[in-house]
């Protein structure tokens, strides 16, 4: 008999499944759900994009692309990178197309972290980054942005954490959960920091359609100094609705790109040939679907941020990305408590804070990735529930 | 502003004006002020149910029926559209492009009532030359609303 404790690696092993799993089985068990709970918006992907998918397959365009990507859309991306965030990336050896962002932060970790390396990760922040890291036997230093700060890192923060081990400083924005964005002068207050070291930056910008506020999104690679340090990573999840096609791309300076390069052929090949070319048509012709599922999801947000405001639960406005991140410290409870109470009496699903990182206390996550009823009902419910503990 | 809040209560006129307000990112009397103003110009001019009365027996049938008129001189369709449209049992009246001119929109309680409107209403106008009724058999989408079912919400499976 096989000893299967002993077959498998720690890490992997010593590894926690993420806790929200957890609240996702309890809901999937019960009836009259409703939902605050997805990360992937509710928007089918835009029919003319799926019909290039269509078309790419009708004329047998079903072999492998080359490895960094199809020519045509790694020319567009170029493009794409100019027109919206005024960066400067050649598509023959500075663009990598990947599996979704998730490949693209992997492969860039794993490109740059040795054994020991220290990478800070800023939190509250979508789960990969920590584990991720560990995998490539990095050492993640964590950052716990605060409330009053706009949950943004700020220079001292950025200075207390970085040791002769820093290697890596992962920039999530626009955030998922807390909605925070950095903007241009955050950005270049961080430069000042890093500027004699040799830290590179991995900024997931998946969210950088989708900020609001009238400012376009601030691209760290775009700030004077930072272009040379840092890979940005992007993708077609958010922006274009095409979570299942999954699809992302990484762009730096060749040096690094073309280490991603050598992990992405060995583990990958290449990113899907049908999702490439339906890519195509999505930066080519897609601007106007993008505008308007942003303006619908800024409807949403302000039709949510106002209801938590309304019923008692702080909510300062999030800028990017589509959550709320309303503080539920008024009631007394943990997070973890709140969202499970919530579920149980009112059958409104929620995530807590903590399933972001220990900052996450006093805090829930709730998309706004739903038509505007549903959300006004989930927040009626939720009401209702704040009633009730009151009581 | 008004085009805004039109769309807004085009798909869903039982949002409040505080909602509204909210979602355009403007004050719930500036919702109201135009809203008033819609009114009383004409642009707004009601606010209906959608229903799905195929799930109620025997309560609605409609038909689309295709009439070819001669226009009167100096008034052209004008006339004849006003004396169909006065019918409580039409539903709506369209001056069409094409082969031919008027799509009237009748509804009634039974396949009988309808086709006694058309033949017994509609067709002894005396401008009205010719007409060809079609039943409707099913709606699928009515007013943006679809009525059968599409697929379920099935977000969710993974955690992001």
């Amino acid at each position: 008999m096989i000893d299967y404790s002993k077959v498998l690696n720690k890490t992997v092993s010593d590894m926690k499944p993420s806790g929200i799993r957890k609240f996702f089985d309890i809901a999937s068990t019960m009836e009259d759900v409703i939902s605050l709970g997805v990360g992937e918006p509710d928007f089918q992907t835009p029919w003319q994009i799926r019909k290039a998918g269509i078309e790419s397959l009708e004329k047998g365009r079903t072999k492998y692309t080359s490895n960094k990507g199809e020519i045509k859309l790694l020319r567009e991306i170029s493009k794409y990178m100019k027109r919206k965030y005024s960066l400067d990336y050649c598509p023959d050896n500075e663009i990598l197309v990947t599996v979704g962002g998730s490949e693209a932060i992997d492969a860039c970790v794993r490109a740059m972290v040795s054994a020991g390396d220290e990478v800070i990760i800023p939190q509250p922040s979508y789960v990969c980054y920590e584990p991720i890291t560990m995998l490539a036997g990095g050492v993640p230093v964590i950052i716990n942005t605060k409330a009053e700060n706009d949950f943004k890192v700020t220079p001292e923060e950025l200075k207390n954490a970085i040791t002769e081990r820093t290697k890596l400083l992962i920039l999530p924005y626009p955030c998922n959960p807390t909605g925070a964005i950095m903007e241009k002068e955050d950005i270049k207050a961080l430069y000042e920091v890093l500027k004699d070291t040799n830290i590179m930056v991995l900024s997931d910008e998946i969210y950088s359609e989708l900020t609001f506020g009238g400012k376009p999104h601030a691209s760290p690679a775009a700030v004077d100094g930072m272009w040379e340090r840092t890979v940005t990573i992007n993708g077609f999840s958010k922006a274009f609705s095409m979570t299942g096609w999954r699809l992302g791309f990484a762009c730096g300076p060749k040096e690094i790109m073309s280490q991603l390069l050598k992990i992405h052929q060995y583990a990958i090949m290449c990113a899907p040939t049908t999702s490439q070319y339906a890519a195509i048509e999505a930066l080519r012709n897609c601007d106007e679907d993008v505008e308007h599922m942003h303006k619908e999801y800024n409807m949403r947000r302000r039709i949510m941020v106002s209801g938590f405001n309304k019923i008692g639960l702080t909510c300062r406005e999030p800028k990017g990305a589509f959550y709320a991140f309303p503080s539920i410290k008024s009631t007394g409870m943990t997070s973890e408590e709140f969202c499970e109470k919530l579920l149980y009496s009112k059958k409104v699903a929620v995530v807590p804070g903590t399933a972001f990182g220990d900052s996450g206390e006093g805090f829930i996550r709730a998309s706004y990735c739903y038509s505007v009823e549903h959300i006004t009902e989930a927040i009626r419910r939720i009401e209702e529930f704040l009633n009730e503990i009151k009581a | 502003m008004k085009y805004e809040i039109l769309k807004l209560l085009a798909r869903n006129a039982r949002f409040t004006s505080e909602e509204i307000a909210t979602m355009l990112d403007i004050t719930a009397a500036e919702v109201e002020s135009n809203i008033k103003e819609l009114e009383k110009d004409g642009l707004l001019k009601g606010y209906k149910a959608v229903i799905d009365w195929e799930k109620m027996d025997g309560a609605y049938v409609s038909a689309i029926i295709e009439l070819n008129v001669v226009p009167k001189a100096g008034l052209g369709f004008e006339e004849v559209a006003k004396k169909i449209m006065a019918f409580r049992e039409v539903e709506s009246v369209y001056l069409m492009s094409g082969v031919y001119d008027l799509n009237v929109v009748v509804k009634g309680k039974t396949l009988r009532d309808v086709a006694a409107f058309v033949a017994k209403e509609l067709a002894t106008i005396d401008s009205v030359t010719s007409t060809t009724t079609h039943f409707v058999m099913r709606r699928y989408k009515e007013l943006d609303v679809e009525l059968i079912s599409t697929e379920e919400d099935n977000r969710g499976q993974i955690w992001v």
